[in-house]
């Protein structure tokens, strides 16, 4: 320290002085500072949002404005989040073919780069519900029961108490939700598409989300077993006494009939 | 076949002699055309086909009986919660399965036997039972007739005819003890249908997350289901109490409300209405967020929340009951008060 404070004078000191301190603020930036990662993930971010930008005014922009404001034949897309768009475009129901009721399923025609682009423009016009992660929707931690309850009060009126589906007013439905993606269920809860209410995190937690989509994992999934067997649509008590009705009571008049028709008698008349 | 063990009249050459049939003429339009030649079956004629038939309704007994001990056999073996796979049915219960196809098979049997021993073995010989009239002969009418005319006369009923008004009273009033009896069958309804469990005060419980509802939870466009503070469903009276007070929630943009009365019992948007459909009681919640309406599933009655619940669509009388609604010092939405109007179906002296 004696020799450090004898050159204190030194006419070179105050470049010591101001390199040593540029190299401790350079450094402790490059430490702290995420600037360079930052800079990066914004240009592949922006590139997503130009890339999905030119997606977005061929694809979209006729219905819904050329700014996502809206149109009279499609809603703003302001605030609706990239979870609406990968629901929609993901499961093939945007770009609409045609106006009705409802728009329904079909063959998805974006690649999931392509619509992640997309959403990522979509996000960018307003902040909205992300796109979830696995965590999110996976099985690990689910409670089936519970979720079993939750679907029963949330969804069972439009969606059947196993998620078979079910009608509404005006040709409108609730889809089936067997074989539905885990994260298409989700986005769906989360933003509610077209005449769904949406369950928004605030009332339906990310746990109670999961929760159902175990419950529906549990109910309609490929091993799922049914105990009576022969569920008929799973519609429960009208299509299966529909059943009882036409082919049990149908069989019982054929085999009398049968029985009846046939002669017992040595003689074949 | 040999013909030796077969007796010569029941052969079919010999059944084509008699027996003939009667045809009408000018003298007798409506004659009798009495029975056609009885014919013969092969359990008849050949005593081998008849062993046969006999032999195959013992088998069908028989295979009803295994059926049964087969029943009863999976109903001790099989563990309740195994599960099979079985082709057009799919994974099924294997008890369930079992016990199904043995009780089917064990009556099935019963019946299959039933029949095939009644139109093979059974006598097959037609035979007529002649029709007689069934009135009594005039001679029992007579006396018949006149042993009442002689009871009437002799229990003076047509002469005292304070005897006869009393009786008449007494008999008329006896079942009136019967009708108090049901009265005292359960305890009257009260005022029970006119109450629920709101009142002012009583926060919003959210019926997912048992949390109360902060006006900010509640975004455009989502549907939330409520129950009164302080109802847990652990209770003894909660499915009572929630059949009254269930309560749907969901928020529209005031300018979309178009009933005045609803824009003032809303919170910014927040409306809160009965999930009982007024028609026959069925929960309704079946939301479409884009329209406003709300479906029942039960009769398609279709209510709509953006003006004061009003029927559009089915047999609905009246439109949903809606709670009136604000937020406390806390930022927690409460009841201002009980419903209005009675939840759910018209009753009596609904009024």
């Amino acid at each position: 320290m004696k020799k450090l404070s004898a050159r204190r004078r030194h006419p070179l000191a105050a470049l010591v002085v101001l390199l040593f301190a540029l190299a401790v603020t350079g450094g402790l930036y490059a430490a702290f500072a995420p600037a360079s990662k930052a800079q990066a993930d914004e240009t592949a971010q922006s590139l997503a949002i130009d890339e999905g930008k030119k997606l977005y005014s061929v694809g979209c922009a006729s219905c819904h404005g050329t700014g996502g404001q809206g149109t009279s034949d499609g809603p703003s897309l302001v605030g609706v989040g990239a979870a609406a768009v990968d629901f929609q475009v993901g499961t093939g129901r945007m770009p609409a073919q045609q106006p009705g009721a409802q728009v329904p399923k079909k063959k998805v025609v974006y690649t999931q780069a392509e619509i992640d682009q997309l959403a990522a423009y979509v996000a960018s016009l307003g902040a909205g519900p992300t796109v979830p992660t696995k965590d999110q929707y996976g099985p690990e931690g689910a409670d089936i029961a519970k979720g079993g309850e939750l679907f029963r009060t949330n969804c069972a009126q439009c969606h059947n108490f196993t998620g078979k589906g079910g009608a509404l007013t005006h040709g409108k439905f609730a889809p089936d939700l067997e074989g539905v993606d885990p994260k298409h269920i989700y986005e769906a809860m989360q933003t509610g598409p077209q005449n769904m209410p949406s369950f928004p995190d605030t009332t339906l937690t990310e746990q109670n989300k999961k929760d159902i989509i175990a419950y529906l994992h549990a109910v309609n999934g490929d091993d799922t077993e049914s105990p009576g067997g022969l569920e008929l649509g799973g519609l429960g008590p009208v299509s299966e006494g529909l059943f009882a009705w036409i082919f049990g009571l149908g069989a019982l008049i054929a085999v009398a009939v049968w029985v009846a028709a046939r002669t017992a008698k040595a003689k074949k008349s | 076949m040999s013909s030796q063990d077969i007796p010569e009249e029941n052969l079919p050459a010999e059944q084509d002699q008699h027996g003939t049939v009667g045809v009408a003429d000018e003298k007798n339009p409506f004659a009798d055309p009495g029975l056609p030649p009885h014919e013969h079956r092969v359990q008849d004629i050949d005593e081998r086909a008849a062993k046969r038939s006999e032999r195959v309704v013992a088998m069908l007994f028989t295979v009803s009986m295994l059926a049964t001990v087969g029943f009863i056999a999976s109903y001790v073996a099989i563990p309740h919660d195994k599960s099979i796979f079985v082709f057009p049915i799919g994974h099924i219960n294997a008890l369930n399965f079992a016990l199904g196809l043995t009780l089917g098979l064990a009556l099935f049997a019963i019946g299959a036997g039933a029949v095939h021993w009644a139109r093979t073995l059974m006598s097959d010989v037609e035979i007529a039972d002649e029709r007689h009239p069934i009135e009594a002969s005039p001679e029992v009418k007579a006396k018949v007739m006149d042993d009442f005319r002689q009871g009437a006369k002799e229990s003076v009923l047509g002469r005292r005819k304070l005897i006869r008004n009393t009786m008449l009273g007494a008999m008329a009033l006896f079942p009136l003890s019967g009708v108090m009896l049901l009265r005292d069958l359960g305890p009257l309804p009260g005022t029970k249908l006119r109450h629920t469990l709101w009142s002012k005060g009583k926060l919003l419980v959210n019926m997912n997350t048992n949390q109360p509802l902060r006006p900010s939870d509640v975004a455009v466009g989502s549907l939330t289901f409520a129950k009164p503070e302080g109802l847990e469903e652990h209770d003894e009276e909660f499915q009572t109490e929630i059949a009254k007070a269930a309560l749907m929630i969901v928020r529209l943009q005031p300018d979309n409300i178009k009933d005045k009365r609803e824009l003032e019992w809303s919170y910014e948007g927040i409306v809160a209405y009965s999930k009982i459909c007024t028609h026959v009681g069925c929960p309704i919640s079946l939301y479409e967020q884009q329209t406003h309406h709300v479906l029942c599933p039960c009769h398609q009655s279709t209510f709509d929340l953006s003006d004061g619940a009003r029927v559009i669509f089915g047999p609905a009388g009246h439109a949903l009951p809606q709670l009136r609604i604000s937020v406390n010092d806390e930022g927690y939405l409460e009841a201002l008060g009980d419903f209005e109007e009675p939840v759910g179906p018209a009753f009596w002296e609904r009024g």
